[in-house]
């Protein structure tokens, strides 16, 4: 599974960005509009398109494209 | 269904917090709320809601074999305000008592009342989901004294005649304790009873992790409702109405969204309303009814979240 193109596409999808605007570095809050329950409902459906559980306190730490990325592939790689 | 005269709106909010209309609305739909008055308390909502019941119902308060109050804003610590309910209806001398099950109360209510009716104990069970929340809010935090109004909803729950096309089909209760200090009003109880401290340090106020709460309502709710849809073989797409509990119209949207149900059979007053915790169900079935959107003999599945970390759901036909 391309975990990057999936990430992006959900963030697209969820936060109705553009494509483009979501760069590694894009925050999601600062740089994509998101307010903090957009983060929740997002984080949600990692979990879901995932299959996995993502617990509060690392949940919190997932503030950019990026580090939700590098995350989710360290999880999947468990 | 009955709440309070007074009326506060987003804009009067902005006079005494630090928010905004936009702010309030964009995070959680909500408008208006009924605000109490200083010489009210539950027991004054809850009555007038029960007299509309009874009326609606075509029962005398001498019929009921039961009342059941869902509140976390009681009259008093105790005795229950079921009882001084009763004593405002002139009900018998019949079990009276309340449930602490936040804001699922009244779905807590509805499951506990199907039992007594089933085992032929009770015929007629006035239930009453009654919350006056703005009596113990934090007024200085923009976070939470937003989103809470108050009211009371009562319904009647009685023993089906051969002729009825209403019945009670399902109900799911559960709690999750392992979450329960994420909503929590913590000072009054045995835990930390009232002091100077406990005032002081705001502690009789309600106190929530709403990003956590957030995430937890969708999720709970959603597998309430499966729960009894499978239990009854039955399809979201049969379901004529969805009111879920109106605690915020995001819960409520995302919720509709994982259920696969159309957006125009979700019932929704949250802009009028706010969260009437234990009451915010009853109002909206009632409201639906009388607005003409709920008939007879349409499928409505309810779900509910609160405190506890509680949930359920409700299957009836109207």
């Amino acid at each position: 599974m391309d975990v990057v193109a999936k990430v992006k596409e959900i963030i697209v999808e969820e936060l109705g960005v553009d494509e483009n605007e979501v760069t590694m570095e894009a925050s999601f809050i600062e740089d994509l509009g998101a307010d903090s329950l957009d983060t929740v409902e997002l984080i949600m459906k990692f979990e879901e398109e995932f299959d996995i559980d993502i617990d509060d306190e690392e949940a919190e730490k997932l503030t950019t494209v990026g580090k939700a990325i590098e995350y989710l592939k360290t999880k999947l790689a468990e | 269904m009955h709440v309070p005269e007074k009326i506060l709106n987003n804009y009067d909010l902005e006079k005494i917090v630090d928010t905004s209309d936009e702010w309030i609305k964009i995070r959680t739909g909500m408008f208006e709320r009924h605000i109490a008055a200083d010489s009210e308390a539950a027991s004054d909502i809850a009555y007038q809601a029960a007299l509309k019941a009874l009326d609606s119902a075509g029962i005398r308060a001498k019929e009921l074999d039961m009342i059941i109050v869902a509140s976390v804003t009681n009259d008093h610590a105790f005795p229950a305000t079921a009882c001084i309910l009763q004593k405002l209806l002139g009900a018998r001398e019949i079990p009276a008592f309340d449930i602490s099950a936040g804001c699922s109360g009244w779905i807590y209510a509805a499951n506990i009342a199907k039992q007594y009716i089933e085992n032929g104990i009770c015929s007629h069970i006035l239930i009453i989901g009654v919350d006056l929340l703005s009596k113990i809010v934090n007024w200085s935090d923009r976070n939470t004294c937003v989103l809470f109004g108050d009211g009371a909803g009562a319904t009647i729950i009685s023993k089906a005649e051969p002729s009825d096309i209403s019945c009670f089909i399902d109900s799911h209760i559960s709690s999750d304790g392992s979450s329960y200090d994420l909503l929590i009003q913590p000072a009054g109880g045995s835990r930390q009873p009232a002091s100077e401290k406990t005032v002081k340090d705001n502690l009789h106020t309600i106190y929530m992790e709403g990003n956590k709460i957030f995430k937890l309502a969708i999720r709970s709710m959603n597998d309430a409702c499966h729960i009894v849809l499978k239990r009854n073989n039955m399809d979201i797409r049969s379901i004529d109405w969805l009111i879920t509990h109106q605690a915020n119209l995001r819960i409520i949207e995302a919720l509709g969204k994982k259920l696969r149900i159309a957006e125009e059979k979700v019932i929704v007053n949250i802009e009028k309303y706010a969260n009437t915790s234990a009451a915010t169900i009853p109002i909206a079935m009632d409201e639906a009814i009388h607005l003409g959107k709920i008939r007879h003999g349409d499928l409505v599945l309810m779900a509910t979240f609160g405190a506890g970390l509680t949930s359920g759901s409700l299957l009836i036909r109207y």
